[in-house]
């Protein structure tokens, strides 16, 4: 374990910048941007430099702490902050600086014409900053604030534009389902607590072991619950498709690349908690192969790019939190998917959002078609992004997907070919709805005007983050893989004791056969399928269309069981508080009013009056004192 | 004769007083039911000293007689103000204190 001292400005600078914007309002107008993207480009360097340091260190040398001060000393319960930079964290950290950069590079163009640009490079700089304390603390309370920080951030990002009431809703929607999962959050922390009596990460992984099973059951349950809020997993994945609101760099940034995959890094940092808990390992599969094939149907039947993208990445992190849940050997891979699929899925969002700049803020599909003519760098890098995602070889996704369907074959048993069905069939559909967004975008004749529509390029700051994306989306899979380097990589921190998988059910090279074909499939019959699509979404579709195009009821399911019946629990809590808990205050009130009102009465002003109630009162007063003293 | 028979002509007198106080509406007249009321204490005062032996109850009576001296100035002078402004001397006239 080395100790470094400058781990604090990774969080410093970003949160330092985004007070400097934020309090300086429209002073920092002209240079805001200008400053923000510094200091993201800033970060990038220092996480680059501590990356290779790291690299340079071996062994249990790695992993760097930095205390910054005692944060609660209550009695026996210590919690310091402090900063915790692994194998593990240096992933992530890479990833956040990094894409975060060249998302801030390309919103300075994106956002040009925004008179609060400042104020969204302010926020986007309160994300880094957050999204970096999260992967860097080295205690779940730490942990927490970031966890809560990037929740805030996503909040004020989605409602950027909240003078537009749906997307203040969206960013209201996201912040109460994330709320959901942050309770779970901190009852497992509590849980962990009472347990441990400690909440760092070293404490609960050496108490883990020798915890009851039921505990760490539940530990593991509440920390999929938390997971399942930031990460759009079932059963709270409502509110990523409304987050789209937000300016499409957040969609790439937050709701694709970094934020939404939090929940994948909970559970990878938590695997003492799941290694030793094959009830909570068991959940976390279910969920994660409900996600990537609820993701991947509603992908199917979105007209809309963005929340096309969204349902992919609700989708693909599916596959990410099913591989967190296989056990030892599956968090490399799920930390590899999570990485290649924040170069591809980033740069398709940019992708995306360039269209987007090109169409006057067009995003419906059906719209579009044909533009590869007018924006060939955006098509080509979105390509790459599309290969990549599909899994054709040798890009990104080819090496983390296959991987991750191969390992859950691999499981064993039923359950093994179970999930490994549900990968096979996630990878088909994915295939399926790429090929149906690059179709129905890029190719085939247009079904926009020439009169209202003219499609043009963007400008060089937009279209070189979306190459360097589209780089990353070519070689970082091969990177990754050559060698099983990042399986080596991360092995200290989440197999330190050198599991290996189940054993082989199929040979690797028969699971990446079997994927190509389902892919091949998949894209073929899209590309037939949608040869001409109507400007029109049809009308006369099936129900099962019907009910994917409504995100398969999802929203209907969380009205007709979460809220309306909310609302009559608090319909019925304010009528009892009403009559019961005001009608006793209002009953004391009236009661004291009306007996002065009689009592006022003997107020009539007359001394005769007041002398006979005053020898009626000494009567009594004597009558009383003859009675007791009897 | 019974020394009791001073203590119940106090009493006979207090009630008389006090029946005058409670129904008589000249202010004249309930000032000297009130005066007959502090004359049936001081003569129940008195029985009380003789039936005791002690001078404890003649003392009290002295009290009481320099109280209703100073009472007696106090009150008519009043009662003359109010008659002097109203041309009425009738308690229930002067219930002013109600409003």
């Amino acid at each position: 374990m080395t100790t470094s001292t400058h781990l604090v400005y990774l969080i410093a600078l970003p949160l330092i910048s985004a007070a400097v914007l934020l309090v300086l309002g429209r002073l920092a107008d002209k240079w805001g941007h200008l400053l923000a993207t510094l200091i993201s480009a800033s970060t990038f360097v220092i996480a680059v430099s501590e990356f290779f340091a790291m690299h340079g260190r071996s062994g249990a040398a790695r992993a760097t702490t930095q205390k910054l001060f005692d944060w609660i000393s209550v009695g026996t319960f210590k919690v310091d902050a402090a900063l915790l930079l692994d194998q593990l964290s240096i992933c992530f950290v890479l990833l956040i600086t990094g894409v975060g950069t060249l998302i801030h590079i390309y919103s300075i163009a994106y956002m040009s014409h925004d008179r609060d640009r400042r104020r969204f490079f302010a926020y986007l700089n309160l994300f880094i900053a957050a999204m970096l304390l999260l992967v860097l603390g080295n205690s779940y309370l730490n942990l927490y604030v970031g966890w809560e920080g990037v929740g805030l951030a996503s909040y004020l990002l989605i409602g950027f534009w909240n003078q537009k009431p749906a997307y203040a809703t969206a960013a209201k929607k996201a912040f109460v389902a994330n709320r959901v999962g942050d309770i779970g959050l901190s009852l497992a922390i509590m849980i962990a607590f009472a347990q441990f009596g400690t909440v760092s990460f070293a404490g609960v992984a050496a108490g883990a072991p020798h915890a009851s099973s039921a505990a760490l059951a539940g530990i593991g349950a509440m920390l999929l619950l938390a997971a399942a809020g930031k990460s759009a997993q079932f059963p709270l994945q409502s509110w990523l498709g409304d987050a789209m609101a937000g300016p499409t760099p957040v969609s790439a940034l937050i709701h694709a690349a970094t934020m939404v995959t939090a929940g994948v890094y909970l559970i990878t940092r938590s695997n003492f908690i799941f290694d030793a808990s094959s009830t909570a390992r068991l959940l976390v599969v279910i969920v994660g192969a409900i996600t990537l094939l609820f993701g991947a149907i509603v992908g199917t039947a979105k007209d809309d790019i963005k929340k096309a993208l969204a349902a992919s990445t609700m989708s693909q992190i599916g596959y990410m939190i099913l591989a967190t849940g296989l056990g030892p050997v599956g968090y490399a891979f799920a930390i590899m998917h999570l990485l290649t699929h924040g170069f591809f899925k980033a740069g398709m969002f940019l992708g995306a959002g360039s269209v987007m700049h090109g169409m006057n803020d067009e995003v419906n599909m059906r719209k579009f078609g044909g533009l590869n003519r007018f924006l060939p760098i955006t098509a080509i890098t979105f390509g790459f992004g599309y290969l990549a995602i599909i899994g054709v070889p040798p890009f990104a996704g080819f090496y983390s997907k296959d991987k991750i369907i191969e390992t859950a074959f691999n499981a064993g048993g039923t359950k093994g070919y179970i999930l490994g069905i549900c990968a096979l069939l996630g990878a088909g559909l994915t295939a399926f709805y790429m090929t149906r967004l690059i179709v129905m975008t890029f190719w085939g004749a247009p079904r926009w005007s020439k009169d209202e529509q003219h499609p043009h390029e963007s400008p060089a700051l937009m279209w070189v983050p979306m190459a360097i994306l589209a780089v990353g989306s070519i070689a970082s899979g091969f990177l990754f893989s050559h060698g099983s380097s990042m399986v080596h990589w991360l092995a200290p921190v989440v197999n330190p004791s050198g599991a290996e998988g189940g054993a082989e059910l199929m040979k690797p090279i028969v699971v990446s056969l079997l994927a190509l074909a389902v892919v091949v499939i998949g894209a073929g019959y899209a590309m037939l399928k949608y040869r001409t699509v109507s400007v029109e979404a049809p009308a006369n579709v099936t129900v099962f269309t019907r009910i994917a195009r409504r995100d398969l009821l999802q929203d209907a399911f969380n009205e007709a069981v979460l809220m309306r019946p909310g609302q009559k629990l608090t319909t019925a809590l304010v009528w009892a508080d009403y009559s019961f808990i005001d009608g006793l205050v209002r009953a004391v009130g009236f009661t004291l009013g009306a007996t002065s009102q009689g009592l006022r009465k003997i107020q009539n002003g007359y001394a005769r009056t007041y002398a006979l109630v005053m020898l009626v009162g000494v009567l009594a007063l004597a009558a009383t004192i003859w009675m007791v003293t009897l | 004769m019974d020394i009791s028979n001073y203590l119940y002509l106090s009493i006979i007198l207090f009630t008389i007083g006090a029946v005058g106080v409670v129904i008589r509406r000249n202010a004249i007249v309930v000032f000297m039911c009130v005066e007959l009321m502090l004359n049936a204490a001081n003569l129940a005062f008195v029985t009380f000293a003789r039936i005791n032996g002690n001078l404890d109850g003649q003392v009290a009576s002295f009290f009481t007689m320099v109280v209703a001296a100073c009472e007696v100035v106090v009150g008519l002078a009043i009662i003359v103000t109010i008659y002097r402004s109203r041309r009425s001397a009738s308690v229930d006239d002067a219930s002013l204190l109600k409003r």
